[in-house]
This record gives C-alpha cells, sequence and structure tokens, in this order.
C-alpha cells in the first residue's frame, strides 16, 4: 500500500514541474476571503480592477477610493494606498489627491447610491472640471449595505425594501442614467457601461477598464468612468444565476451596455 | 515677504499660509471671506501650487480631505453656513486623523443670518460640530497680525497632533487692514508623515480610514483620540492677561470683542475702576486653568462676546462658582462699542457693590 502511494506521489511531483501556470491569484488581489455575499458582483470586479492596475504596472503609485456602501473595506482586499471616504464624496476627494500628486493613479470605486444618490454633484462637477481621475460604478440597483432598500438606478417595478410594490414612476422617479447625464459633459473623455453577465461582458469590463486607466496613464484631459452592471443576489431575492440572466433581460435594457463616450 | 505692508486681514491669512507652505487651498466663495479665494487663485497660480474653486463647501472640505491624506499641507476658508456645510468632512478629519487647517471668518446666523461679524460660533467650533467624539483646535486672533502669526502655527499644530485646526476670525478680522509682517516662522520638529498615502511602492499598503468595526475597536481608538486631546490641553493653552495684578472685576474675551474690550477697561482704569482682561487665543483646547486658579481672587467675572451667550458658558465652569459670572453680548452683527462696554463695567460696579 505504502509503495504506490510513494510512487503516486512522486508522479504528481513531475507533472508539477511541467505544468505551465495558466491562472493566479493576481498580486493586487490579497489573499483572503471577501465579506460578500455568494454571487455578489464586487467580488469579480474586484479582481478585474486588481489585474489591470497588476497588468499596468502601476500598482506602486496607484491610490484607491473605497466608498461607503457594501465596498467600504476594497482596502482589505485590494493591496493598495487606500482611502475611506465620506458617502458620495469620494470624486471630490480625489480631486484633491489628483491636483496635489498629478503624477499618482487615482481611482474611486463607488456603488449607485454612493455615486448615483447622494455624491451626485460631486461626480458631476469633477467631470465638469475634467478632473484626470479614473471612477468605476457599480451598478446593482439597489442599495446592499444598509438592507436593499431602493437606489436612483432601481428599475420600474422592482421590488426593494423601500418599494415594497415595486418602483412605481409616480412618487418614485425613474431609473436614473447617470452615465448618459456624465457623457454629455465635455470633461469626461470616456464613459462605457459594462456588465458581469457572462464571460465575454466580464472581458469586456477588463477590456474598458484597463482603458479608463490606460487614460489617466498616459495624461487624458478628463475623466473616464466605468459603469459595471453587478449582480445583487440577496436584495433581488433571486439564485447567482437568475441575477445573471436578470442583467442581461431586465436590467440592460433600462441601463444599455455599451460605449457611451470616447 | 518680512517687510511690513498694509493687508486685509482675509489676504493676510492668506498670504501667511503661502509662506507657512501651503501646497492647496480648495474653497467656496462666501461673503465675508471672498479675498482669500480671490488671493488665492492668484497666488497659487504663481507659485505653481494648487488652487481649486469647489461647486460647495461639502466638496471643499472632502478636496482638503484627499490632499491631506497625501501628506500635502492643505486648507480651506469659508464662512459660517459654509462651515456648517463642512462639518461632516470635519468628522471625518478627526476619525482619519488627517492634518488640515480651516478658516471661520464667522457672519451673523442662524440660519443665512447676515454678512456682519459674529461670534455665534463658538459652540460649533470648541464641541467638535459633527457627529461624534472629536476635537478640533481652535485660534482665536483679535488683530490682522495676530491672525496672520496663526497660519504657521495652525499649520504646525495641525502636522504635529494629525488634527484640524480652526482659526476663528469675524467679518470685522477679515475685512479690516492693518499693518502686517509675515516673517516665516521656525518650525516645530515635526514628525514624518509615514502614514501617507503615496502609493506603495517598496512599502507595504498604507490605509487612511475612520471605520472602525469590531467590538472595542472604535473605543479603543477613541480612547487614542482623547489621550492626544488631553496631551494638547496640558501643552498647547494660549492666552493673554492684561492688568490682572490689581484687578477686582476680571472681563473673558476673545478676538475682535476683547479687541474692544480692552479699549474700555483702558477707559474703566482711567476712572480707577480696577478690572482687567483674560483673552483666550485657544479656545479649545480653553484656557481652563489660567481662569479656575484665579477665581477666588476676583469680585465679578464679565464675559463680552458677539453672541448671545457661547464663550461664558466655559468661563462659568472654570470658575465653578466662586465668584459671579456676568455676560454682555450682541448678535446678529451688533458690534459692542467702547463706550457702551464702558458703561456696562460702570453699572455693574454699581450693582454688585463695590469693596
Amino acid at each position: 500500500m505504502i509503495a504506490p502511494e510513494r510512487e503516486h506521489v512522486g508522479q504528481q511531483n513531475e507533472e508539477q514541474e511541467t505544468m505551465k501556470a495558466v491562472f493566479e491569484r493576481t498580486s493586487v488581489l490579497k489573499d483572503c476571503p471577501t465579506h460578500y455575499c455568494p454571487g455578489c458582483g464586487h467580488g469579480i470586479a474586484h479582481r478585474l480592477v486588481a489585474e489591470v492596475i497588476d497588468e499596468l504596472g502601476i500598482q506602486g503609485r496607484t491610490i484607491g477610493i473605497a466608498p461607503v456602501g457594501c465596498a467600504v473595506l476594497a482596502y482589505n482586499y485590494l493591496d493598495l494606498d487606500m482611502i475611506e471616504v465620506a458617502h458620495g464624496r469620494a470624486p471630490a476627494v480625489a480631486t484633491g489627491m489628483k491636483r496635489t500628486n498629478p503624477d499618482r493613479i487615482i481611482f474611486s470605486y463607488q456603488g449607485d447610491g454612493d455615486l448615483a444618490a447622494i455624491g451626485t454633484a460631486e461626480i458631476i462637477h469633477a467631470a465638469h472640471r475634467a478632473e484626470q481621475l479614473t471612477v468605476i460604478f457599480i451598478n446593482n440597483a439597489v442599495f446592499g449595505m444598509t438592507g436593499g432598500q431602493m437606489a436612483p438606478t432601481t428599475v420600474l417595478g422592482q421590488v426593494t425594501a423601500t418599494t415594497p410594490a415595486g418602483r412605481q414612476s409616480n412618487g418614485q422617479g425613474y431609473p436614473l442614467q447617470i452615465s448618459e447625464l456624465l457623457a454629455i459633459l465635455p470633461g469626461a473623455v470616456y464613459v462605457e457601461r459594462c456588465a458581469l453577465s457572462g464571460v465575454a461582458r466580464i472581458r469586456q469590463a477588463k477590456a474598458a477598464l484597463k482603458h479608463a486607466f490606460q487614460l489617466q496613464i498616459d495624461n487624458a484631459p478628463g475623466l473616464s468612468l466605468v459603469e459595471i452592471l453587478s449582480p445583487c443576489p440577496t436584495y433581488w431575492r433571486m439564485s447567482p444565476s437568475k441575477a445573471m440572466t436578470w442583467i442581461e433581460e431586465e436590467m440592460s435594457k433600462v441601463f444599455p451596455i455599451g460605449r457611451l463616450k470616447g | 515677504m518680512s517687510q511690513r505692508v498694509l493687508m486685509c486681514g482675509n489676504e493676510a491669512l492668506a498670504e501667511a499660509a503661502i509662506v507657512a507652505g501651503c501646497d492647496a487651498y480648495f474653497g467656496y466663495p462666501i461673503t465675508p471671506q471672498n479675498e482669500v479665494t480671490a488671493y488665492m487663485s492668484r497666488r497659487m497660480a504663481e507659485l505653481d501650487r494648487v488652487f481649486v474653486q469647489s461647486e460647495s463647501e461639502l466638496a471643499a472640505i472632502n478636496m482638503v480631505f484627499g490632499a491631506a491624506a497625501t501628506g500635502k499641507r492643505t486648507m480651506t476658508s469659508s464662512s459660517s453656513p459654509g462651515i456648517s456645510l463642512m462639518q461632516e468632512g470635519l468628522s471625518y478629519l478627526a476619525g482619519a486623523e488627517l492634518p488640515a487647517v480651516v478658516v471661520n471668518v464667522m457672519r451673523g446666523g442662524p440660519g443665512l443670518g447676515n454678512i456682519s461679524p459674529s461670534q455665534g460660533d463658538y459652540f460649533q467650533s470648541t464641541r467638535g460640530g459633527g457627529h461624534g467624539d472629536y476635537r478640533t483646535i481652535v485660534l482665536a486672533p483679535s488683530s490682522v497680525q495676530e491672525l496672520a502669526d496663526c497660519m504657521p502655527l495652525a499649520f504646525d499644530l495641525a502636522d504635529q497632533y494629525r488634527m484640524t485646526v480652526l482659526i476663528l476670525a469675524d467679518g470685522i478680522l477679515g475685512q479690516m487692514m492693518e499693518p502686517v509682517t509675515l516673517d516665516p516662522k521656525p518650525r516645530r520638529e515635526l514628525p514624518a508623515k509615514d502614514w501617507a498615502l503615496t502609493g506603495c511602492e517598496g512599502r507595504q499598503q498604507n490605509i487612511v480610514r475612520s471605520l472602525w468595526l469590531g467590538e472595542g475597536v472604535l473605543e479603543a481608538h477613541n480612547e487614542k483620540l482623547q489621550a492626544k486631546y488631553r496631551q494638547i490641553e496640558a501643552n498647547e493653552v494660549l492666552c493673554e492677561e492684561y492688568l490682572l495684578d490689581d484687578a477686582e472685576i476680571v472681563v473673558v474675551a476673545y478676538g475682535v470683542a476683547a479687541r474692544i474690550t480692552r479699549a474700555a477697561v483702558d477707559k474703566a482704569r482711567e476712572q480707577a475702576i480696577p478690572i482687567g482682561l483674560i483673552r483666550p487665543i485657544t479656545l479649545w483646547p480653553f484656557p481652563q486653568e489660567q481662569i479656575s486658579r484665579s477665581a477666588e481672587k476676583f469680585r465679578l467675572f464679565l464675559t463680552v462676546e458677539m453672541s448671545t451667550g457661547q464663550m461664558v458658558e466655559d468661563v462659568k465652569l472654570a470658575v465653578a462658582g466662586k465668584a459671579p459670572v456676568l455676560f454682555y453680548g450682541r448678535s446678529g452683527g451688533g458690534v459692542p462699542a467702547v463706550d457702551e462696554l464702558l458703561q456696562t463695567i460702570k453699572q455693574l460696579t454699581i450693582t454688585e457693590g463695590r469693596t
């Protein structure tokens, strides 16, 4: 019994020596579990950001800004100099950082409550001033951290903790397409909406993120924003796989996927 | 700039900040401090430093937050309603222990109030202002020269203790022109900013945060802040004492109110009234000790403010019932005149019975 096992182990080692690594943890992502719910999109989005920063070789000169929302602890997962700021104020904080450190790469990572509700003024004016920043906007159509309340991006009919009968336009308004709003500003040089609903979509999201960072590296004269439609199975009250389908079939009707500018 | 020049307070404080090494100014226009923003827009560009006119005071304080986090010397200025908007950022600056300088050229309130000078923001300034258990150092100059001198001190205190230093001026100090000399003051020996966000090249990541989850973690953080505040209370109190040696009556006043009071004290002395002045220069830390140690010596305290009575509460706490503490104040842009104060002092000496 003993001999064959040894033989088996020996075979494994030989195989490992000849094996090539085709997939690794990117060094910008820390080796630890996240606090996110099963099926949440933040884990994928974090990884894409980490891969892009790694591939562009800018880990040592990048400063990230975590939002108030589910991703508030992003600095626990991304191995970068990072700051956590007041709800919605990331683009103002980023302005203060970039203006005083033009050779650093500054990005904010914000949810739909942070960017499209309480921080509307800050994002619009950062774009309006043509700040040379990279903004990652995670749109999951709901307030996650506070318990699944309506976000400005909640779609009509969507049931949330504060729209128990489904969002009605009369009284609760329409889903806010803030990327379209930002795209009309001359100071926004690149705006693209992506999604995490499938491999092809995820690859496209990564390409968009890489472009958005590259523009800042190249001193492009304005703000880049990548909106990412991201699943929240917990507060959509769906299975993770159904949530991916819902992005494709419902959410992307209200928030069309594709490049809006640049 | 070491020669004596004639400047208004707003411009003097701006130039003094530049001399003190301010890397970045962020601000939003509001009367009566608009000269600061205008001056900074011109001078910071000349020096290739950073000036941004923000979309709101909320954005301005958060731009300060960002620049401070990267280790830069940074400031904003505003007036009362704008400072109210900044309270969120001031709380986060305290939590994250970032150094910043904020100037409040106070005007009348509450609400939009008016644009006249006032000292109505004492509570807001000395009690923290935003949410949570924190303090800001508050400097209250009473002349344009002292306002200018406060700037290098404020930046040094901010860097030394990693916190906000608030300079509490008012519409008179901001607008009034006086001769001023701006000499670069000898700097304190300051700790290295090894916590700053500069990109993690060659070292472990730095994180600037104010969120402390986990049982007992925030309480420990708050206790660390409190220990820092106690150190400041022990070491950084500034206070001017005037004609106290033979005084029986002591007036406590700060800022422009103290300056007017000083003239009234001089006039009262001419009429043989034994009166002196205590002028707190730091409002927090408050000169509690300076007032309380001599409280029994004096027959009467009078607090004079351009408010309906705010600092008087701190004076009462310091006096702790050892002598009567009276109050005289004007608010909403009302400024006490010297003769008006003299009359008040004379009436008090009669009603309280001179010994």
